[in-house]
């Protein structure tokens, strides 16, 4: 049986309960007063017996899905012959592959012996006791389950407050996936970082000056012992990044500043969401747009004036990055200036100042903290931004701070060293996972600063 | 005296500031011209992408076909006469179609000609007309004219990509070939038809035969994960911290935690599917299960931040009223105060739909990466989205995928365009103003 038509099956199990305990609610006061003597409404009671058959067979369910590959490997090893079980963990596991693909009729590598033959007609076994026990335990589970939440329905029993506290204890659970999710990504991170740290020292990923993540496969090898120093990585990612800068800050602020101060209602009306439209664009967009359109265009005009400007230039991403970022500034530093008191603007335009007066030397000073704050937040985005960089800039990891030349940021890297075929032991994929953890570590950094800083401003004129 | 002086000091006043007011005036100008500009060239650069996307793109809904006036042999496709659609599959439809292209030429001869001829084809031609034949088993012992789809290049070639003055070494296309395809353009064999097969077929490598279908589907399968995991549990978390949780400092933790997640780069999200869904788990690679899980971890924050905004709007007074008249907190929730942010939610939850549907990075590093032909029909196939089958497009050599990729990077912008408006209209017909 599958397991999704099992999980209806409990859900249905769930549905039936419902209207079960309901009934057994209002049967058991219909002579005495009705519904009204009843501690809860009779839904509840229905809910209370409906929890009761679906929760405990779906968890059973759920484990079983998680722990059976588990339990079915042990068993399936234990069963093998003493001189194969002795194998080094990699042979062991090629040799279970083959196992479990001819049990499930599959392909498989090399000649079958006899063993493997036997094996797999175990592992079937197993795998269909393991089925049909997992049906009828849930399916048990759950009608028991049911009958007990059933026989305990009185009309004393607390039924909303129960059911309450458990739907309460679900919104805490899904609260904590937040959690989760940050242990998460900082374990998986660290955890393969800290593996990386123990074949590459930490001051020469962080300090070294070449970067050229090849390593042997065979020991036998030559010339490719990997050297992996991040700089290059991390001057690319600055370099992409402050340009990026240099396009998005002035247009960003300057939009801001116009459609605030000066526009008429009717042209930020129109403007506004049309320049958020660029922050709506998939990145993948802007990386297409970067390699074909502007960086030709940049390569060209090179050319033509007798400058070399590599292929994939630092300049043709950074500037389309800056494209991609001015609606993140623009829309922030708007708000910003939105919320400088209006008398701040009163008071300098009564004693004669000019609008630009106004802006220069009153609104932005008082908007200030904000902007750096948006600002930051841009530079954060920027730095992680990854579809942009891998289809535009280039692999070579140079040290340089020319934006004509090729750079390589941290992101390409991850990209590169994980897609494709991969080692889970080699240097070379868990190098991704510690520039994972310095990206990660970089741009935590930055949003904490930036909301740190526009929190402090916020409290200013609230 | 004193009267004498402030007034001789105001002129003097006056007049510095006279002076002055020219040049104020002008950077006054200058400033606004400059805020003009910005806002100018940050809308130039919208028209500027859209304008070469569309240019580049438009194109590929059109491929040029050309017809084949194939004799169906009923000796060869069927001798038995049994018209099984078993049977008539069997026979080479490769002989056939090229058989046919050869009597239309019969100067070409030489065997190194007679393949530049058919180069002049689709690779999927033959399987085209079998196809057809398979499913109209009528048609065998007649003569039947097919139209199957050109080569890419020859297309390319009919849409004017490829420069005919070029000297014949640098182009992909012979003299020959283009003195075949005038030919055949004159006879009138040649049209360019809207093309269905961008939208029915899986990728492919050969360009005039990528269909953007098996991305579509691998999209839609990731979205509908993602939407069946991250709605519930945003909306719950939302209503935990909302109107539940006590001020402690477990749930600063939580709001914290919130906060910087939205700020994660996207690529950190795939480290963590990586190393936490596919090595620690066991889940199969390149599975929408695996991408919607990712996606859904992803877009948690945007959906929690936005449904915690609904539910701020409602005002507390409906709170207040129904606890009045005895509802528990609980149903207070439900019955009142979720239904009023419902719309808002909605709204978040379009929003981060889209960005989900438009992320790439962290999918290539759950391996969504790969070359997939089959459209996936389950939440464990292997598949791809069609924001990387825009990436794979975009690296891919030949001039044809060129306009693949823009027209699939139409397609992507039509289903985000449609996903916020949506979200628009949604806003606009359930806000309401307390």
């Amino acid at each position: 049986m599958q397991i999704s038509t099992l999980t209806l099956i409990v859900l249905a199990a769930s549905a039936v309960a419902f209207y079960l305990g309901k009934r057994r609610a209002l049967n058991l006061v219909a002579g005495q007063g009705g519904p009204r003597s009843l501690h809860s409404m009779p839904g509840f009671y229905g809910a209370w017996t409906a929890l009761w058959a679906a929760v405990p067979a779906l968890v059973v369910l759920v484990s079983w899905v998680f722990l059976e590959p588990l339990i079915l490997r042990a068993l399936l090893v234990s069963s093998l012959p003493q001189d194969i079980q002795s194998l080094d963990p990699d042979r062991l596991g090629l040799l279970l592959n083959d196992i479990r693909n001819l049990a499930q009729g599959n392909i498989v590598s090399g000649e079958i012996t006899a063993v493997q033959q036997s094996a797999a007609d175990h592992y079937r076994h197993f795998i269909s006791l393991s089925r049909l026990s997992m049906v009828v335990v849930c399916l048990a589970l759950s009608v028991l389950a049911l009958a007990f939440g059933w026989s305990k329905v009185s009309p004393t029993l607390r039924a909303r407050n129960r059911v309450e506290s458990f739907v309460k204890v679900v919104l805490i659970l899904c609260s904590s996936i937040a959690i989760l999710t940050t242990v998460g990504i900082v374990l998986s991170v660290l955890f393969e970082s800290l593996r990386f740290f123990d074949r590459v020292s930490v001051s020469e990923f962080l300090l070294g000056l070449t970067w050229s993540p090849q390593t042997a496969i065979r020991a036998d090898q030559v010339g490719s012992s990997g050297a992996f120093g991040a700089v290059p990585l991390f001057t690319g990612t600055l370099l992409v990044s402050s340009i990026a800068m240099f396009v998005a800050v002035p247009i960003g602020l300057m939009s801001a500043i116009f459609l605030a101060e000066y526009s008429s209602p009717r042209v930020r009306a129109t403007a506004k969401p049309l320049l958020e439209l660029l922050a709506g664009i998939p990145t993948v967009v802007y990386g297409f747009f970067a390699a074909l359109v502007v960086a030709p265009w940049l390569r060209g005009l090179g050319d033509s004036s007798g400058v070399d400007v590599a292929s994939d230039s630092a300049l043709a991403a950074g500037v389309v990055m800056g494209v991609m970022i001015i609606p993140f500034i623009s829309s922030l530093s708007d708000d910003v200036i939105n919320s400088v008191p209006q008398s701040l603007r009163d008071g300098s335009l009564a004693l004669g100042a000019t609008r630009s007066e106004t802006v220069i030397k009153v609104v932005l000073p008082a908007a200030l903290p904000g902007i750096v704050g948006s600002v930051l937040l841009a530079v954060s985005r920027a730095i992680g931004e990854t579809m942009i960089v891998v289809m535009a800039a280039g692999l070579a990891a140079n040290l340089t701070a020319n934006p004509l030349q090729s750079v390589t940021t941290v992101t390409v890297q991850i990209v590169t060293l994980l897609t494709g075929d991969q080692e889970f032991d080699s240097a070379k994929t868990l190098a991704a996972f510690a520039l994972g953890l310095v990206l990660f570590v970089g741009t935590l950094g930055l949003n904490i600063i930036a909301l740190y800083v526009v929190r402090k401003y916020r409290e200013q004129y609230d | 005296m004193t009267d004498q002086n402030t007034s001789v000091g105001s002129t003097l006043t006056v007049q510095r500031v006279r002076s002055g007011l020219a040049r104020r005036y002008r950077l006054e100008r200058w400033f606004r011209r400059f805020g003009m500009m910005a806002v100018a060239l940050g809308l130039s650069f919208v028209l500027v992408l859209f304008a070469s996307i569309g240019s580049n793109g438009i194109s590929a809904f059109h491929q040029g076909y050309v017809r084949l006036d194939i004799t169906l042999d009923e000796k060869t496709l069927d001798p038995a006469g049994s018209r099984d659609p078993e049977v008539i599959g069997k026979a080479s439809y490769r002989t056939l179609v090229r058989d046919t292209l050869f009597d239309q030429f019969p100067e070409v001869t030489s065997r190194s000609d007679k393949r530049e001829l058919t180069g002049l084809l689709s690779n999927g031609a033959d399987f085209m007309v079998r196809d057809q034949v398979m499913e109209n088993p009528g048609l065998v012992g007649t003569t039947h004219s097919f139209w199957v789809p050109v080569d890419d290049e020859i297309d390319m070639l009919m849409k004017g990509y490829i420069d005919r003055n070029v000297p014949e070494a640098d182009r992909r296309v012979s003299d020959r070939m283009i003195g075949w395809v005038d030919q055949l353009e004159k006879g009138g064999y040649l049209e360019s038809r809207f093309n269905t097969l961008f939208f029915t077929n899986g990728d492919s490598r050969d360009a005039e035969l990528a269909g953007v279908r098996g991305a579509l589907a691998g999209s839609m399968l990731t979205l509908v994960v993602t939407l069946l995991l991250s709605f519930p549990i945003g909306v719950a978390t939302a209503v935990y911290l909302e109107e539940m949780a006590p001020k402690n400092r477990i749930t600063d933790f939580i709001e914290v935690n919130i906060n910087n997640l939205a700020a994660v780069p996207s690529i950190v999200f795939g480290l963590l599917g990586l190393a936490v869904f596919i090595n620690f788990f066991g889940m199969p690679r390149s599975a929408p299960l695996v991408g919607g899980l990712v996606l859904t971890l992803m877009t948690l924050p945007t959906i929690i931040i936005a449904s915690r905004a609904a539910l701020k709007a409602v005002p507390p007074s409906i709170r207040q009223a129904a606890l009045a008249v005895g509802a528990s907190p609980l149903q207070t929730i439900t019955h009142h105060v979720l239904p009023l942010a419902l719309p808002g939610m909605l709204t978040g939850t379009i929003i981060g739909m889209a960005q989900a549907l438009g992320e790439t990075a962290p999918l290539l590093m759950i391996g969504m990466i790969a070359f997939i032909v089959d459209v996936p029909q389950t939440v464990t196939d292997p598949s791809t989205v069609l924001p990387v089958q825009i990436f794979l497009w975009a690296d891919a050599p030949e001039r044809a995928f060129v306009e693949k990729t823009s027209a699939a990077i139409m397609v992507l912008l039509g289903f985000l365009a449609l996903m916020n408006i949506v979200a628009v209209l949604l806003r606009k017909r359930f806000e309401t103003r307390w």
